[in-house]
């Protein structure tokens, strides 16, 4: 079955030069397109996880008394949603790169010990992280003074307000615009190619440079991959938004 | 009958074949150019001294003249394109570019997506950058070691698959070249006339070129794949031919201060005018 589904790619492969579906009858490659998606799935869930919790905390920071702590959450996000994430991961791999302690296994290496992937989780987490506290604000914003007021009558403290009142209606509104903002980031992991991570962008275009007849067979790879990973991000969310809908709030 | 329904079928394919041929050269890329009055080249911008920028953010180079020379002899204004090794091809397949001059190496898959003509126009092999503490002699020293490398190189595999390296394969030179000064690979893999250059620049204090160069592999130029064979392949042959058999590409590399090249020497020889002197 398995030797038949090869030599039909081979043969495919022999009649249109370029639709050779390498990957489907050469293991090495075919290793080199799971290991990509493995990285952009570890990549994108990892980012996605990160950002959301920068997104909480850097929200509730925004809401403290303290003018220091609004002053550095709004300093964090001017910097990370002002600059192109590109930039940031250049700027993070060579030039923070460099004030990172680092190890070296033969006396001359310097390999430090945050690698290209994690500047780009990191990076990615934050410029993803600093959408996401504006969009948690804007959701806090829309929970009425009013609701919070007879939270602190019933003798609730500020935290309390915070944890039982407040986010749980402000994450209701802020799930529509969160759900874009954690599409983009998933799509924004490809720029991760830029510090050499291999994920599957990365993968891909090593596999087109290599054998140039593969070139659209990757572009549809890369399509198709991303198609699915965005579309179960989206369902997941909508799925999400629908189990934590209050009936007669937000429409 | 029989013989008739040989003969029919003969004369059929024939006909056919001759309508084929005369349907292949459609010259469109050749028309366009000469309709339009400009010839839009694809060249590198990221590799010194062949394709690069002047402090003024100009493109230029020894890939560079040779684009001029070649609108100049078409009687055309010349559109220069900066091309990366990963997409210099594809650039060329949509109709971006309608001449690639990229230090591309001539390859025989290449050779079935894009119209690469002869005689080939230079040539380098692989060789690595690496720290002279290394003492690196033999390319098995590379195994299991992180090698910086550029995405769209022929040999980033070979090196992968030969000698076990891991190669780290950067966009550009630039964000390769970088990672190799902070010490994040042991060598940067990339073409020995390309490293060479870099050497002479005496930037690279303390770092040389140690291995034995493999992989001698000639460069190409390229016109669209349907132009191979028709008046622009035709024409670009031409013009390599003369630039080898007048020494023009031996003066542009001495103009650009290329360590000078047996190839080059010997092409030269090879296509010389037996009627000269």
């Amino acid at each position: 079955m398995l030797e038949s589904f090869q030599e039909f790619f081979r043969t495919v492969a022999d009649n249109h030069p370029t639709w050779n579906f390498i990957f489907f009858y050469d293991e090495r490659q075919f290793g080199k397109v799971v290991s990509g998606l493995w990285m952009t799935i570890w990549l994108s869930v990892a980012c996605v996880i990160f950002s959301v919790i920068i997104g909480v905390v850097g929200a509730a920071m925004q809401g403290a008394q303290s003018k220091i702590v609004r002053g550095i959450v709004s300093g964090y996000i001017q910097f990370f949603r002002n600059t192109p994430p590109f930039v940031q991961l250049l700027f993070f791999y060579f030039a923070l790169g460099r004030f990172t302690p680092t190890y070296s296994p033969d006396g001359w290496l310097e390999i430090p010990i945050i690698s290209n992937v994690g500047w780009a989780m990191i990076s990615l987490s934050f410029f993803a992280g600093a959408f996401n506290v504006e969009i948690f604000r804007a959701g806090i914003e829309s929970v009425p003074k009013s609701t919070q007021e007879a939270a602190s009558a019933l003798g609730y403290t500020r935290l309390q307000i915070y944890r039982y009142i407040v986010f749980p209606l402000a994450l209701r509104v802020s799930i529509p615009s969160l759900n874009n903002n954690l599409v983009n980031l998933v799509k924004t992991t490809t720029q991760a190619f830029v510090i050499a991570v291999p994920e599957l962008l990365y993968e891909s275009i090593t596999i087109w440079n290599d054998f140039p007849s593969a070139q659209n067979p990757m572009m549809v790879v890369l399509f198709v991959s991303y198609l699915a990973l965005v579309g179960v991000v989206v369902l997941g969310m909508n799925k999400w938004e629908r189990e934590m809908r209050v009936p007669g709030y937000g429409g | 009958m029989k013989k008739l329904l040989a003969s029919t079928t003969a004369m059929a394919l024939a006909l056919s074949s001759v309508a084929a041929s005369a349907a292949d050269c459609t010259n469109d890329t050749w028309n366009k150019v000469v309709e339009r009055g400009k010839l839009v080249v694809g060249v590198k911008a990221d590799y010194k001294p062949w394709g690069f920028r002047d402090t003024d953010g100009n493109l230029v180079g020894m890939e560079i003249d040779m684009a001029n020379e070649v609108a100049a002899t078409m009687g055309v204004d010349v559109e220069l394109v900066a091309v990366q090794s990963s997409n210099r091809m594809q650039f060329l397949e949509q109709g971006k570019i309608d001449l690639m001059i990229a230090t591309m190496s001539d390859r025989a898959d290449r050779r079935e997506i894009v119209g690469i003509v002869g005689p080939n126009y230079y040539t380098s092999g692989t060789n690595i950058l690496a720290p002279d503490a290394l003492n690196f002699t033999e390319w098995e020293q590379l195994r299991d070691r992180p090698v910086c490398g550029k995405q769209g190189a022929f040999y980033n595999q070979i090196v992968e698959e030969r000698y076990g390296a891991n190669v780290i394969a950067f966009t550009g030179n630039a964000e390769a070249k970088q990672a190799l000064r902070d010490k994040k690979c042991v060598a940067f893999v990339y073409d020995d006339s390309s490293i060479m250059a870099d050497l002479v620049s005496g930037s690279w204090e303390g770092f040389s070129m140690p291995m034995p160069t493999e992989d001698d592999n000639p460069w190409a130029l390229a016109v669209p794949k349907a132009e191979q064979n028709c008046v622009f392949g035709r024409f670009m042959s031409g013009m390599q031919y003369n630039w080898h058999k007048d020494g023009a590409l031996l003066a542009l590399e001495e103009k650009w201060g290329i360590q000078s090249t047996s190839y080059l020497k010997a092409q030269n020889d090879r296509y010389k005018d037996w009627l000269a002197e």
